[in-house]
């Protein structure tokens, strides 16, 4: 019976219902987007740089990575990256040497991070060659090729724009890469740029240089040693289960073995903080609906006092009366709430799939490793977070004018204008 | 028997002056009476009508209800009470607007938890009484003035009260509307012995009264029955 008259009682005034019923659904929709906005690019910028630099899991010498000491090389890489591709979940393997070094030219020099690669592991690791923008990625037998970023090759002068617009570079150029061999001496050596490459960071772009595992081994006398082992497995998820980061670190108990949480602790640092976001983002906005509900609740009550007064003389008792005004202000919140929530999952799904275009914000972005595309997307619990919220929401706001309505005096009530 | 006796009553309201609005009242009402408060404006009518009806407290004075003292009872105990024993017809109709006729009478009757079929025959009874069974499905918007105030009275004797008050019933009716209430009420109270108490300025509700008590200044200032003469 209650259930009855609260449905039909929100129906009285059908305006101002649904303003409210399209305010929680306009509310949950925007809030609900915008957070799968910000998920998506946040996402996005995540696997991009797993998947371009730092890959779900590497292996260190604990003095190199936290001290960055030229000498605290893995021994037998070479033997360690054969056994890592034996394990299941192992899709790819690379492994690198890595030095620090002075970048020169004619026209300037820049500090960059020599990353001497294996070009074949790399390609499966990091999709290096896919990122190649002009030239070639280490093919033919030149000695000594590099690889730059474009920012880099901007930077340098390599750059040519013609009449047209057209972006071309001098790739035929010599440099020379200075850094510091394991023994302490200071080693330079001539390098030809064969190629150009741009990541979503500028930031890479213009600090990272790929050369030649072998011709920096060479140059640095490291033979089969190697500084990092990046790893990409079959899914990311098991990076994050400490059962195979635990196998790993026992067959190699004197290195460092540290998934993508680790080795970025900003990215994990987003990505568990999401929720808290969410919580806080859809408080504000629950918050800004509770009073709106409120408001329209006391001004349904003011406008029925009467009523209430004959209901209450009749012999409705208080419960009673409070259940239909909870229950009249439940409804009104939930019936925008699947309203909202539903077109905000079949827009995050439609814009999941066909992506939205924030290229007129890519140079900025682009500093902070995000595309030019955003993915919207919503953790399924995200959903249920929110359709809580919402509940919770409409019992807070249904309180106050339940409350309001009790305190009619029946005898005024019923003879109120 | 006295279906209401009350006994001293007095009700003052607190201000910067006090209000005396019901003064030493006693009154006895028998079960069947068809009775009339009469009175000018602020005479207190009202006031008796809702300390009789459970809606206010008495100042002092008691109120008697078949017998039992209603002032001790507990607000929840004195809700149960009103909706058992007391049928309520208002000015204003005061009918729930998004119910149909014949759901404004089953209502208080779900209140009282009754059977469907108990509901349906009882809502069948009364509105048949009143003269709108063509009229079971209509919301009130959809009926006159005087359609609506025989729904109320419908209602008002669905949960098969001791008594029922009436406050102004027909200040809102033109003259054949109040006719047809009259004689509708008229024939309830005869028909199951039904004890109604008005209040009222109407005369013509005074005309068909049996019993017409006159109230000034909170004070009975008047009785009388008309088959018998004064008793006041």
């Amino acid at each position: 019976m209650l259930i009855q008259i609260a449905w039909k009682n929100i129906w009285r005034n059908k305006l101002r219902s649904l303003v409210v019923i399209l305010a929680v659904a306009i509310g949950l929709l925007s809030g609900a987007f915008l957070m799968s906005f910000s998920y998506g690019i946040n996402q996005e910028r995540s696997r991009n740089i797993i998947e371009t630099k730092i890959s779900h899991v590497q292996i260190h010498q604990p003095e190199f990575r936290l001290e960055q000491k030229a000498n605290a090389l893995i021994a037998e890489g070479g033997q360690a990256t054969t056994d890592l591709l034996q394990r299941p979940e192992v899709k790819a393997v690379a492994s690198r040497l890595l030095v620090n070094g002075m970048f020169s030219t004619t026209k300037g020099a820049n500090g960059v991070q020599i990353n001497g690669i294996d070009p074949e592991q790399e390609a499966l690791v990091t999709k290096l060659p896919e990122r190649v923008t002009h030239g070639t990625y280490f093919e033919g037998k030149k000695r000594n090729p590099i690889l730059i970023g474009e920012s880099l090759a901007e930077k340098i002068g390599l750059q040519r724009v013609d009449e047209a617009g057209n972006v071309s570079y001098n790739l035929r150029k010599r440099v020379v890469l200075t850094f510091q061999i394991p023994g302490g001496e200071t080693q330079a050596a001539q390098f030809r740029i064969v190629g150009t490459f741009k990541s979503l960071n500028s930031k890479v772009d213009e600090t990272q240089v790929y050369v030649k595992r072998s011709d920096l081994a060479a140059l640095m006398g490291t033979g089969e040693k190697v500084h990092e082992i990046a790893l990409i497995l079959e899914d990311q998820e098991i990076s994050e289960d400490s059962t195979f980061l635990q196998s790993v670190q026992a067959t190699h108990p004197d290195l460092m073995v540290e998934n993508w949480k680790d080795l970025a602790p900003d990215l994990k640092l987003v990505d568990e903080s999401f929720a808290v976001s969410l919580t806080i983002f859809m408080s504000i906005i629950m918050l800004a609906l509770l009073f709106g509900i409120v408001n329209t609740m006391f001004m349904a009550i003011l406008e029925r006092t009467r009523e209430l007064g004959m209901l209450m003389s009749i012999g409705m008792n208080r419960i009673q009366v409070f259940l239909m005004i909870m229950l009249e202000t439940i409804f009104l919140t939930l019936v925008g709430a699947p309203i909202g929530i539903l077109t905000a999952l079949g827009l995050i799904s439609y814009f999941g799939n066909v992506g939205i275009d924030i290229s007129a914000f890519a140079e900025g972005g682009a500093a902070m490793g995000v595309a030019s595309t955003a993915y919207t997307y919503l953790e399924p619990n995200a959903y249920m977070v929110i359709t809580v919220m919402v509940f919770i929401t409409a019992l807070i706001a249904s309180i106050f004018p339940a409350r309001r309505a009790l305190k009619l005096n029946p005898a005024e009530a019923v003879r109120a204008i | 028997m006295n279906v209401i006796e009350t006994r001293q009553l007095h009700k003052i309201y607190k201000g910067a002056v006090d209000v005396h609005a019901v003064n030493g009242v006693d009154l006895q009402i028998r079960q069947g009476e068809f009775t009339a408060i009469v009175g000018p404006s602020g005479s207190g009518k009202t006031t008796l009508l809702n300390i009789i009806g459970g809606l206010d407290q008495p100042t002092s004075g008691e109120v008697m209800v078949g017998g039992a003292s209603i002032h001790t009872l507990k607000p929840n105990e004195l809700i149960d009470f009103r909706l058992n024993n007391i049928g309520f017809v208002f000015q204003a109709y005061n009918l729930i607007p998004v119910l149909t006729a014949k759901e404004n009478v089953e209502f208080i009757m779900l209140l009282q938890k009754r059977a469907r079929s108990e509901r349906d025959a009882r809502v069948q009874e009364l509105m048949e009484a009143v003269g709108l069974t063509d009229k079971l499905n209509n919301r009130p918007s959809q009926l006159s003035g005087g359609q609506q105030q025989r729904v109320a009275v419908a209602r008002a004797l669905a949960s098969k009260p001791k008594f029922v008050l009436a406050d102004e019933p027909t200040a809102n009716l033109d003259s054949l509307s109040t006719s047809n209430l009259l004689d509708i009420m008229a024939r309830l109270n005869e028909k199951e012995n039904m004890t109604f108490v008005f209040s009222t300025h109407d005369q013509r509700v005074i005309d068909r009264a049996r019993r017409v008590i006159t109230l000034e200044d909170g004070q009975i200032v008047r009785d009388v029955r008309k088959e018998i003469e004064a008793v006041g």
